[in-house]
């Protein structure tokens, strides 16, 4: 189904913060799509990088649901070509970051079986914890 | 000495606001002052007329109008001088209506006040003003046009029909240019060669025109009026005159190498023609290659080959031939040295060079080219993708800019391919992937448009490289359409990559021969980006065609014109008057330390045989950098001299009470000051403790004249100056910034707040922008307070060690 966009303030306001967490001036996008054609991970991902690009330079902040984000390995090689001189895997980092500041622990603590828990290495938690908690 | 003062009263404009007859009465006790007069309009006939009979009556020798705008009637005034029988740089105008009236219109006792200060500084200033000779130089006709591509062939015939002589020099063998090798020209699609070679002809029947080909411009010394060019011609080895383009030479040549004119995509002999309509019409020996000149350098033999030499019927083949050195006199040069393409290599991404089906543009001119002529060439497939943008809009190179012609050369060329296609009955099938496609010249859109009704696919996006898959003939390419947001791999027969231009290495080094500069995107300078798009920094030099930016023929031709326009303008007069406010030299107080000489951007600056420095007149172009060098002020600037502006500062702080606050503004005259009169037209107010005072390029306002206006007893010191990128002044705005650091670095050794200096590059439309910064400079000076007397003193005597400390030593 195809949804309006609207080009409201707040859609500015999610434009400034994604750029004032990753440092990258995302108006400065040509979207001229170098990017994607260079990520080696397109096939998983549901929306291209250069659209990634597109949704924050609108201000459209579904872009923070779309598993483009996580699935970004900052292997940096759309950085590498971006005729723009743009970082794609900073921005990518900060609409995560943008969901894991929401303070939503997608995991919790005392959900974990004491079974479980004594299965799970040190590292699992960490990394469980760090990307998926608030 | 003898000054007649003028203050006008604007018919109301300023007399309304200051009283003007306090200014008189109060101005005309000063000395030297004969009389102060206030009139109604200054510069009416009547007016006018008034200065003439006084000047006569009273046998003045300095007139100055207390009035509007030297930039307003600074003209009309030197012209009273003139009839007056005065020396017209002994008049001089004080700015009371936009420097003063318009804008302090609240405080009608303070702007009364300014004005009588204002008009003091100026008494100050025109007594030390000299009387100064127009200088006139004799200006022949005669015109260098380097580089014969389409602008410089188009620029020598409007300049040889004008009766002009030109000189034409060109480095390859033939003139044509870049132009003769293209297939056809959008968006008429007209033969390249058919259109070209007639005007080519025009070049050698035209009797004002010596075409110097094979040649190379090896130095320019001089100015507008008196260029010394030395030219090499570079030996061919077969006789211009009594060639006859026969072939039977080449034909007998057993050397086969690649042939640059069809962009390596066929051979050609050591001995050849560079192209079929090729001006001069004549066959060369490329020394590179032929058998003979091989040996005579390896082993000094000369007895190899010659085959050329037994065939030819005309005899006109010397082995022996020898460079030839020329010296020329020109009076003005126009550079059309035009562009390289961009080298494709440098995007190893794409794959030139790697693989076979990779192509650049050129090369699939020249495709075209010798296919319609029946020639053999390589099969370009059914599938074939255009690349757009290769080497532009690219900071990944260093590229910024759009190079303006690519995408309608790709879209011409799919049109070509696919109309010889339909011809012949074939399928092709065409995609063009571009960034945005930019067809903005007159019938582009259309053209475009036609070839997208041919069935030519343009695609939006950029691809990001290019592959072969194991086994296939073809190459991969993947890039996203980013209007489907889906990534696109396709194998096509052929990509052909539109590459970009640049700056070519011809022009390079001409530029660097001439010293004209180049903008940040490598390509040479214009003086001025809207009003003087074809003139340089350097008075006499202009430019045209794609040495001054990526541009297509209609607009190469268009400038090349303007050129021949520009260049008939000056030297039409027979005569160029110069201004005389130039650079001189006190020789008594020179002690020959050298050190001005490469603190001109013009090299103007020598020492003489008795060591002392001299400034060149005819080059100097008076913006007075050169004088912050100089550590015994023997380096000073007419009308605008040390001991002038040092009177003119402390005129400025005499009258200031200990409540006042006063800021010194340098504003220059070309930016800066002009600002200020809009700044008053538009009566956007600003501090009345302000006194600006005018100067060429604020890169003449030396750190010691900055220092010695806080000894005096300024609060705060403002220089105003045009964008680096609008100054005609080279080097001005980095010198302006070094002097502020270096005044910023002493002020603080004292103890004062460097924040009381301030420099600003203006544009002429920063209406609010002007009076916001003097402002706050107001506000600086008020909150860090009064500057204690002592620290004054100090100032005043450590400023000539501080700024040239080495001079202890001597
Ligand atoms: S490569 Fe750079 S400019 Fe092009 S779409 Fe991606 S981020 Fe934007
Ligand atoms: S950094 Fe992310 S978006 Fe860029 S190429 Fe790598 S995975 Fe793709
Ligand atoms: S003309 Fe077209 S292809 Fe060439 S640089 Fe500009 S946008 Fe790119
Ligand atoms: S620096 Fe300026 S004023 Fe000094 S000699 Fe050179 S052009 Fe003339």
């Amino acid at each position: 189904m195809l949804k309006t966009i609207r080009l409201e303030d707040e859609n500015t306001q999610f434009l400034k913060k994604v750029e004032s967490i990753s440092g990258e001036i995302i108006t400065v996008c040509d979207q001229c799509g170098v990017c994607s054609g260079s990520c080696p991970f397109t096939d998983d991902m549901d929306i291209t990088p250069a659209n990634m690009m597109r949704k924050v330079q609108l201000g459209q902040s579904d872009v923070l649901e779309t598993e483009t984000i996580w699935i970004c390995a900052s292997c940096l090689r759309c950085m590498a070509r971006c005729p723009r001189g743009l970082d794609l895997s900073k921005v990518a980092e900060a609409l995560r970051q943008i969901n894991l500041r929401t303070a939503i622990n997608h995991i919790k603590v005392e959900d974990i079986s004491p079974e479980e828990a004594k299965r799970l290495p040190a590292i699992a938690y960490v990394g469980a914890f760090r990307k998926l908690t608030g | 000495m003898k000054i007649g003062v003028y203050v006008c009263h604007c018919g109301g404009n300023i007399s309304e606001i200051v009283d003007v007859e306090k200014v008189a009465k109060y101005v005309d006790n000063q000395d030297d002052v004969v009389f102060a007069k206030h009139y109604s309009h200054m510069c009416s006939e009547d007016g006018q007329q008034m200065i003439i009979n006084d000047v006569k009556e009273h046998n003045l020798d300095r007139v100055l109008v207390s009035a509007c705008s030297p930039l307003f009637h600074g003209e009309t005034f030197k012209n009273v001088a003139k009839q007056a029988g005065l020396n017209p740089y002994l008049i001089e105008m004080v700015n009371i209506r936009e420097q003063c009236a318009w804008v302090h219109y609240d405080d009608l006792e303070k702007a009364t006040e300014k004005a009588t200060n204002l008009t003091e500084m100026g008494i100050d200033r025109i007594r030390n003003n000299n009387p100064l000779e127009e200088i006139k130089m004799d200006i022949g006709k005669s015109v260098l046009v380097i580089g014969a591509g389409i602008a410089g062939i188009q620029a020598a015939l409007d300049l040889g029909d004008a009766g002009y002589q030109v000189h034409l020099v060109e480095k390859d063998a033939s003139i044509g240019g870049k132009m003769a090798q293209l297939s056809r020209t959008f968006p008429t699609n007209d033969c390249a060669a058919c259109i070209l070679s007639p005007k080519m002809a025009d070049v050698t029947t035209n009797k004002n025109i010596t075409l110097h080909t094979y040649s190379e411009i090896t130095k320019v010394d001089g100015n507008l009026g008196n260029f010394k060019v030395s030219l090499t011609h570079h030996p061919a080895f077969v006789d211009s005159e009594s060639c006859v383009s026969c072939g039977l030479c080449a034909e007998a040549c057993p050397v086969s190498v690649d042939d640059e004119f069809e962009w390596k995509i066929s051979k050609r002999k050591a001995i050849y023609i560079p192209m079929d309509f090729a001006v001069p019409n004549r066959y060369l020996i490329d020394v590179e290659n032929c058998l003979n000149q091989k040996a005579r350098r390896k082993s000094g033999k000369t007895n190899v080959c010659r085959l050329c030499e037994k065939v030819c019927p005309q005899n006109c083949i010397d082995f022996e031939n020898k460079p030839e050195y020329l010296e020329l006199d020109i009076d003005a040069i126009i550079v059309t040295t035009g562009h390289d393409v961009f080298d494709a290599g440098r995007k190893p991404e794409y794959g030139y060079g790697k693989y076979e089906n990779v192509l650049i543009a050129p090369e699939m001119e020249r495709i075209i080219v010798k296919k319609s002529e029946g020639a053999e060439v390589r099969d370009i497939g059914k599938k074939i993708a255009f690349i757009q943008c290769v080497g532009s809009r690219d900071e990944q190179i260093g590229n910024e800019y759009c190079s303006r012609v690519c995408c309608m050369y790709a879209t011409k060329l799919s049109q070509l391919i696919m109309h010889s296609a339909q011809v012949a009955g074939a399928d092709k099938d065409i995609y063009v992937f571009y960034t945005d496609m930019r067809t903005f010249g007159k019938g582009y859109e259309e053209y475009y448009k036609s070839t997208q009704k041919m069935g030519v696919k343009f695609i939006r996006g950029r691809p990001s490289e290019i592959f072969k898959n194991p086994g296939s003939e073809k190459v991969n390419l993947r890039v996203e359409d980013t209007l489907n947001r889906q990534i696109i791999e396709s194998e096509f027969d052929t990509v052909v990559l539109s590459v970009g231009l640049e700056l070519s290495a011809g022009s390079k080094k001409i530029a660097d021969i001439l010293k004209i500069p180049k903008s940040t995107d490598g390509f040479l300078q214009e003086a001025h980006p809207k009003f003087r798009p074809v003139d340089t920094q350097k008075d006499g030099i202009f430019i045209a065609g794609t040495a001054q930016g990526p541009k297509d023929i209609p607009d190469s031709v268009a400038q090349a014109s303007a050129t021949a326009a520009r260049v008939m303008r000056l030297l039409n007069q027979g005569s160029i008057t110069m201004d005389p406010r130039k650079a001189f030299v006190h020789p008594e107080l020179c002690d020959g330390c050298g050190e001005c000489v490469s603190s001109c951007p013009y090299d103007t600056i020598s020492m003489n045989a008795d060591n002392i420095a001299v400034v060149d007149q005819n080059r100097c172009k008076g913006c007075g950098m050169c004088l912050s060098s100089c550590h015994s002020d023997a380096l000073d600037l007419n009308m605008f001299t040390n001991f002038q502006l040092f009177s003119e500062v402390k005129a400025a702080l005499k009258d200031k009470r200990e409540s006042d606050k006063r800021i010194i503004v340098f504003a220059d005259s070309i930016c800066t000051y002009k600002l200020s009169d809009s700044v008053g037209n538009a009566k956007n107010k600003y501090s009345v403790d302000t006194r600006i005072i005018r100067v060429p390029s604020s890169s003449r306002v030396t750190p010691k004249l900055i220092l010695q206006s806080f000894a005096l007893g300024a609060d705060a010191v403002f220089l105003g100056d045009c964008e680096k990128k609008s100054t005609p002044f080279l080097g001005s705005i980095d010198a302006v910034e070094k002097n502020i650091k270096l005044v910023k670095k002493n002020l603080e050794i004292v103890g004062i707040s460097p924040d009381r200096v301030e420099f600003f590059q203006f544009v002429t439309v920063m209406l609010t922008k002007f009076p916001m910064l003097l402002n706050k400079m107001e506000t600086i000076a008020k909150n860090k307070g009064t500057i204690p007397h002592e620290k004054r003193i100090k100032i005043s005597n450590s400023l000539q060690e501080w700024l040239f400390p080495k001079n202890k030593e001597i």
